[in-house]
């Protein structure tokens, strides 16, 4: 029995959200007493994963894994776990972490449960709870198969920095040659990821136009936030639909959610809903994002945002 | 060209969600079903591939009887014929073991990138594992090459393009193509179109939903004045501690 866990890395260095699955996984062990391997591929990061809860951490040097695909990743996992008995899965709800559970699962014949926000409860049935209708609803899923697979929301857990450092064992698992070929990839650089990111500010129709978008990139450049937008402000193509959050674009969590000019549409707050902290500008005073928000102002973004601007530089010395 | 796409019916976005028996069930009373928007898209684009390569484009559904409508919305939409599982759909596993069970004899199958009821995001990835195909997940872009497929998928802060030989599953993502609306002549031709209802396949029973439960309602909102807006920034700085 162990818990295993996928650690993802990204130019070099391990994701955020893969050290958040870490710490789920070993207090998640030791709920069920067991204890805790990381599987990394492709690049390592500068931390040791033993810091975070890794009791053991396996490297994968495999050619076949310098690039990503489902099945060689899944495959390397899956192989891992059959040498190493185990038999949970902690993975993060990542692009890539999306694509390898659910091959996953079937490879182990395990339960599967994604969108998972919040500790498992191990004392009687194994529960977890899962994001269900666009964030509109919480559901609470038992899992009945020896084998489980979990796929967790990026920033639904708290990194603790408390563990012992380990050594990384180096390994060539033989997976078979990948099924897909990449043929380019494209990244914004220098842009945090709207899905990993703890701070975001959002506009929506109420900015007027593409133009005055540098009221909501300088606010996020301060604050160090993503930008994200509403649908109509993507479907105007004011905006890439990259940042469209809501029912229908993102779903994210992030610890700060900042609204300009978007009257909260239940579609919206369906992708948003869960942030921690909502604040909300609109000129109208009966916009319903006001009722789901923790803070509001009943103000134009033109005048509120630069006023907010001016205040982040102040507070942060910049 | 054989298309096989997967459709979930699914609540309207507009839909207040609540829930009967102690919150154990899904309270389906008074609500809109509606084609999952994700599954609208994949349809759209399979029916636009196969009328520039030819072919033909298969929906399946796993679902009982009162999700015909939204099948014979398929079929109106263009589709040439579709499958209904005749069954409740259980979780992700079981409904992908369905769709695998039909999907042998397919070039593609297309799925959306997530049912917006579920959002478990699991079918695509479960059925590709079955039948041993490659996967290319949440595309933005599909088209076909020699026999091959390109597409241009999300990741994470980015898009890669990725090329696969077939038979493959995609899932679709938003930006795909625009949704098609079904014109009269197609919702008449719907009618006659073949709809085979296939017993379902006794196949994993590994999950099940307990208890459903609302997300923690906000305590009130602290209204602040717009004269002061400053003051925010010092309360986000100096009391919620988020910079």
């Amino acid at each position: 029995m162990a818990v295993i866990i996928y650690a993802e890395s990204d130019n070099n260095t391990y994701k955020k959200s893969s050290l958040e699955a870490i710490t789920y996984g070993k207090d998640l062990a030791n709920k069920l007493g067991t204890s805790t391997i990381a599987i990394s591929m492709g690049t390592v990061g500068p931390q040791n994963l033993g810091t975070y809860g890794a009791d053991v951490h396996i490297h994968c040097t495999d050619n076949s894994l310098s690039s990503f695909n489902p099945q060689t990743f899944a495959n390397t996992i899956s192989t891992l776990a059959n040498n190493n008995s185990g038999d949970v899965f902690v993975i993060s709800q990542t692009y890539n972490g999306k694509s390898i559970a659910p091959l996953l699962a079937v490879k182990q014949d395990a339960a599967l449960v994604t969108g998972i926000v919040d500790m498992a409860e191990t004392e009687g049935a194994f529960t977890v709870k899962k994001t269900a209708f666009s964030s509109k609803a919480i559901a609470h899923v038992e899992l009945t198969a020896n084998k489980k697979v979990l796929s967790i929301i990026p920033n639904s857990y708290k990194i603790e920095e408390n563990g012992t450092e380990v050594s990384t064992t180096e390994q060539q698992v033989g997976s078979a040659s990948a099924n897909t070929t990449i043929v380019s990839t494209h990244k914004e650089t220098g842009k945090i990821p709207l899905t990993e990111a703890e701070l975001v500010v959002s506009a929506g129709r109420g900015l007027k136009g593409a133009e005055n978008w540098h009221m909501v990139e300088d606010l996020a450049n301060a604050l160090g936030a993503a930008t994200a937008c509403s649908k109509p402000v993507s479907d105007m193509e004011w905006r890439p639909h990259s940042e469209h959050v809501g029912q229908t674009g993102i779903t994210i969590k992030p610890n700060l959610y900042i609204a300009a000019g978007i009257s909260g549409a239940i579609q919206h707050l369906a992708g948003v809903g869960s942030s921690k902290v909502i604040c909300v500008i609109n000129t109208d005073p009966e916009a319903p994002f006001f009722k789901a928000a923790d803070y509001g102002i009943v103000g134009d973004a033109f005048e509120v945002l630069p006023r907010l601007l001016k205040r982040v530089k102040e507070v942060k010395g910049i | 060209m054989k298309i096989l796409v997967c459709v979930s019916v699914v609540p309207d976005t507009t839909t207040k969600i609540t829930f009967t028996d102690n919150d154990t069930v899904f309270n389906r009373s008074g609500v809109q079903f509606i084609m999952n928007p994700y599954d609208e898209l994949s349809l759209t684009r399979a029916l636009e591939l196969t009328e520039t390569t030819g072919g033909s484009v298969t929906v399946i559904t796993v679902g009982e009887a009162d999700t015909d409508p939204i099948i014979r919305k398929a079929l109106a939409m263009g589709a040439t014929d579709a499958i209904r599982v005749d069954a409740s759909p259980k979780d992700g596993m079981y409904v992908a073991a369905q769709i695998a069970e039909q999907a042998k004899e397919y070039d593609l199958v297309f799925t959306g990138r997530e049912s917006i009821d579920y959002n478990g995001g699991q079918v695509q990835g479960l059925v590709a594992e079955m039948l041993q195909w490659p996967l290319i997940n949440v595309a933005t872009q599909i088209d076909l090459e020699n026999n091959e497929v390109v597409a241009s998928r999300d990741i994470d802060g980015g898009r890669e393009v990725v090329k696969s030989s077939l038979p493959c599953v995609i899932s679709a993502q938003k930006d795909l193509c625009e949704p098609r609306i079904p014109n009269m002549r197609g919702i008449m031709m719907a009618r006659s179109k073949p709809l085979n209802v296939v017993a379902a396949t006794d196949k994993y029973d590994y999950t099940k939903v307990s208890k459903y439960e609302l997300p923690p309602a906000k305590s009130g909102v602290k209204m602040i004045d717009a004269e002061n807006a400053e003051q925010l920034i010092d309360i986000l700085h100096n009391e919620e501690k988020l910079f």
